[in-house]
């Protein structure tokens, strides 16, 4: 296939008009000894009949969609109105640049604008920005922030942030000279509050967590900020289920001053991990060293209202080395799915789905935990996922569960060797009564 | 024409634009007892399902995109996006698929993460590639690491990072974010790297060159070679931005070159569409030596199938969560398997072609503030509008009236009122006479009705935008009327 649209006559023109002979002339430039010689070793062209056919078989080798899963871990399977895909397929919506120009850029600006709004409500945070890559770079990028503002060498991460997000941030932190150190979790799931009261200190930029955290646990967020605000330490909230934030206090309201998170439970597929939605909002005052674009309100020369990208004097295209951070591109057409999602869900929706997320979940919690050789392993509150122990190792029952057609949770050991033989599973409103109740007879049977 | 409402005006309580299923487990009333709850979401809307649709309908159609208009956006490759990838990224097998799914259920994507790696070094002549980065400035930050990581092993702790002053600003603010110090390197009268300044700053305390080629202006940096040679003599290594790799790829292979780590940008020459500003993909290529600190995990071929190694020590570590930006490398893969050698050749050549018909047209009329001969992309400036008042801006909203997206204006510093011109290879010669015409109307009218141009646009939903309003009087979210 050839997406080129010069015809031959076309070509001859314009070379003649250029002035040249050949194409092969415009390449003068380039040293002959330099250019490669021969062709790219690529497959050949396929036509589209082809390539779907091609791409559909490469597609089967994933043997995945015949199963019933119940992995989460920071990514979530939610159902996604339909209206989602239909507008946000739009060409208009996929095929346009980075609002620059303005004037000619008034839908996606306008998406911003509302989607900076959705996301300030929803966490009770008072600014937003447009949105970064995904939960654990907006992380690294909250992280970065914190020590700008604070100064301070020391970041305390709790145990039970996603370890992706904890390993991204120690990637971001590696040159520059910010020390990161983990807090532990106690028997609840949480973080150790003792333990934390004696690992901050005036060295302490941030305190950060994650609530729910990686076990699903919903943590203690004013507590936390309480401990962070002590020591004049920020306290940063991350978000890997944006979906809790319809039931749960707003962590704004808990005293977070940095929320960032991951938004691919608000319309985002799960698509093997990407394109993911980076979503970050704080208090006002931080306004100077907030990362990423931001969309404003203004007006145009008549009065008229329009939206703009604003305070880009933050930004890498006008500060260069001096940026709050490097970002460009961002993940708009993300952010796009996820204003559809919420404004057709609607206050009323996005409550009743975080309401039923916590209903079913724990429901399942309560099943699976009278199961004999089945533990809770943590006391805490859940919100849609929960970390069971199984006496006899979770292997086998893993095993089982896929030999039914079920995938089950995501073992644990690999990532907290600590926590041997448990894994940690999600249910959530895609999954009916019938589903749980199969997933509790099935485990039954594994471990009886 | 009143402008679409936001969303938030439109809202009244009790309207729905979704339904649930019932919730069909016994509810446990005593669950939230206890629990920090929240009694609502104030201010969020509740709206009809109609209602959304024309919203979005609406907006949408105050957009400028690539499949209604030109958009001569240099450094920036805006070229037609496929459809049909669009299509086979949506396949329910890619995106109904859990990224912590068990390797031997997902042999299709690592397949597809595997092959598009080996396509990628194939194109840059590297000898692996990462693809976990999410965009260009993100592959610019790992491909620093890697430098960073390579020279640290090595026990060689360099501190200045050598940018020409015709770079991106992600450049620089890449290279800060790692730790380094940035040193400009001036450009010569031909607008590439002046070898004799490049001798001058590059000192054993450098550890890298980042070097855009073609660079910003479309010229190819003639030296490359010499360049390379330059830096690795004393101990640096040579890192290019491959933004704009599209007049390159079945032409040039960087990696053949001297060039040690490139990263590109799918979103540029793979096809992928820009979405409004993301998601993009960023994928980095590196030589041999610099292998072993590529971010984990990282596929590699069993005996069993395709799997992915998380325990590289070497490694810089995770940039990101799970493996990138997985759809976008899924349509990036379709347009190489589409396009092929010969397609992919073909085109940077018209790509090179239409530009270079561009520039020979609007030579004279705009200035060229170098003469070099340019590849893909060219650049004017306003030079000779200035005279009349006229600033690159001017003409750029102009631009708007006559159905055009503007040319990028943002950069390179060195060419003051830049107006950077990259048409891409999937522009028909009727939608580059039209650009061309509208340029030389554009010039008359500097000429002779200037105001028409300072008070542009004239024909878009709203007129020119008060940007100093918005930095000093920032409001960045719908506030509920106070009653």
């Amino acid at each position: 296939m050839s997406y080129v649209s010069l015809s031959e006559q076309d070509k001859k023109e314009m070379l003649s008009r250029i002035g040249v002979s050949s194409v092969d002339d415009l390449f003068c430039c380039i040293p002959d000894d330099i250019r490669l010689k021969g062709e790219l070793r690529l497959p050949p062209p396929l036509t589209e009949p082809e390539l779907v056919e091609l791409f559909e078989s490469i597609g089967r080798r994933n043997r995945e969609g015949v199963h019933l899963s119940f992995l989460g871990a920071g990514a979530y399977r939610h159902h996604i109105p339909y209206i989602v895909d239909y507008l946000s397929s739009r060409g208009e919506f996929i095929s346009p640049y980075t609002p620059y120009q303005p004037e000619v850029s008034q839908g996606t600006l306008q998406v911003i604008f509302e989607y900076q709004t959705l996301i300030c409500q929803l966490t009770g945070m008072e600014i937003s920005n447009a949105s970064l890559y995904d939960g654990a770079s907006a992380a690294a990028e909250a992280v970065l922030m914190a020590e700008r503002l604070k100064g301070r060498p020391k970041i305390l991460v709790a145990g039970s942030l996603h370890p992706q997000y904890r390993e991204v941030i120690r990637t971001y932190v590696r040159n520059l000279n910010i020390r990161v150190e983990e807090s532990e979790y106690d028997e609840k799931g949480q973080v150790d509050i003792e333990k934390l009261r004696r690992m901050i200190d005036g060295e302490t930029s941030a305190v950060v967590c994650q609530s729910p955290n990686f076990f699903g646990v919903i943590e203690k967020l004013d507590l936390l900020a309480e401990i962070a605000h002590e020591h004049q330490a920020l306290f940063v909230v991350l978000v890997s289920e944006a979906i809790s934030l319809g039931l749960l206090r707003p962590p704004g309201a808990a005293g977070a001053d940095i929320v960032a998170g991951e938004g691919q439970s608000l319309g985002l597929p799960l698509s093997f991990g990407g394109p993911y939605l980076g979503f970050m909002a704080c208090r006002k005052e931080f306004i100077r060293q907030f990362p990423g674009r931001i969309a404003g309100e203004t007006n145009d020369v008549d009065g008229k209202r329009g939206f703009v990208l604003t305070l880009s004097t933050r930004e890498q295209h006008i500060r260069r080395e001096k940026a709050t951070s490097n970002i460009c591109t961002n993940q708009a057409w993300c952010a796009l799915r996820a204003t559809i999602f919420l404004e057709t869900l609607g206050q009323e929706g996005m409550c009743e789905l975080a309401r039923q997320n916590i209903q079913k979940a724990n429901y399942a919690l309560d099943s699976l935990g009278t199961l004999k050789g089945v533990k809770r392993k943590f006391g805490g509150p859940v919100f849609n996922e929960f970390v069971l122990e199984f006496e006899g190792g979770y292997k086998k029952v893993h095993e089982h569960l896929l030999s039914q057609g079920v995938l089950g949770g995501l073992a644990l050991e690999p990532l907290y060797p600590g926590l041997k033989n448990c894994a940690l599973f999600c249910v959530t409103e895609v999954h009916g009564k019938a589903d749980i109740d199969r997933l509790t007879g099935l485990i039954g049977e594994a471990v009886s | 024409m009143s402008r679409e409402p936001l969303i938030f005006e439109l809202s009244a309580a009790t309207k729905k634009g979704f339904a649930l299923p019932k919730l069909d487990v016994p509810e446990n009333k005593g669950l939230l007892e206890g629990l920090p709850v929240r009694a609502g979401i104030p201010g969020f809307p509740q709206v009809s399902e109609i209602e959304v649709v024309r919203h979005f309908t609406r907006l949408s159609q105050e957009n400028f995109c690539i499949d209604t208009s030109f958009y001569p956006l240099g450094s920036c490759t805006m070229k037609y996006n496929p459809k049909i990838n669009e299509k086979v990224a949506a396949l329910a097998h890619f995106q109904a698929s859990h990224p912590y799914a068990p390797q031997e259920l997902v042999q299709g994507n690592l397949e597809v993460l595997k092959t598009l790696e080996e396509f990628l070094a194939e194109i840059t002549g590297m000898d692996a590639v990462t693809l976990q980065p999410s965009a260009g400035a993100q592959g610019e930050l790992v491909g620093m690491m890697l430098i960073r990581a390579f020279l640290g092993d090595r026990g060689d702790a360099r501190k200045i990072v050598l940018i020409p002053d015709s770079a991106h600003g992600t450049n620089p603010s890449s290279a800060h974010i790692c730790g380094y110090r940035v040193q400009e390197v001036k450009s010569n009268d031909r607008g590439t790297i002046d070898l004799q300044a490049l001798e001058r700053v590059m000192t054993s305390e450098v550890a890298a060159l980042m070097i855009t080629n073609p660079n910003t202006l479309g010229v190819f940096e003639w030296d490359i070679r010499k360049i390379c040679d330059i830096v690795h003599a004393r101990g640096g290594l040579v890192y290019m931005d491959g933004a704009n790799m599209n007049a390159l790829v079945g032409k040039f292979r960087p990696g053949d070159m001297g060039i040690d780590v490139i990263h590109l940008n799918l979103h540029k020459t793979f096809s992928t569409p820009h979405g409004g500003g993301g998601p993009g993909c960023g994928p980095v290529g590196v030589k041999k030596p610099l292998e072993p600190f590529l971010p984990v995990p990282v596929v590699e071929k069993g005996e069993t199938g395709l799997g992915l190694n998380f325990r590289r020590p070497k490694s810089i570590g995770r940039v990101r969560g799970f493996y990138g930006n997985f759809l976008v490398m899924v349509k990036a893969l379709a347009y190489i398997r589409s396009l092929g050698a010969a397609g992919l050749k073909e085109a940077a050549e018209v790509a090179v072609l239409n530009s270079n018909y561009i520039r020979k047209s609007l030579e004279g009329i705009y200035h060229l503030k170098y003469a070099s001969p340019t590849l893909h992309e060219c650049v004017f400036s306003d030079k000779l509008q200035k005279e009349r008042g006229i600033l690159n801006i001017d003409i750029a909203k102009r631009l708007i009236d006559y159905g055009l997206h503007p040319p990028t204006m943002s950069f390179p510093l060195i060419v003051p009122g830049a107006l950077m011109i990259e048409p891409t290879e999937t522009e028909s010669r009727r939608d580059l006479d039209q650009f061309i015409e509208a340029m030389k109307a554009i010039a008359r009218e500097a000429v002779e009705t200037p105001d028409i141009l300072h008070s542009a646009p004239h024909r878009a939903p709203v007129g020119r935008l008060d940007e100093t309003k918005a930095a000093r009087n920032p409001v960045l979210r719908w506030e509920p009327p106070k009653d």
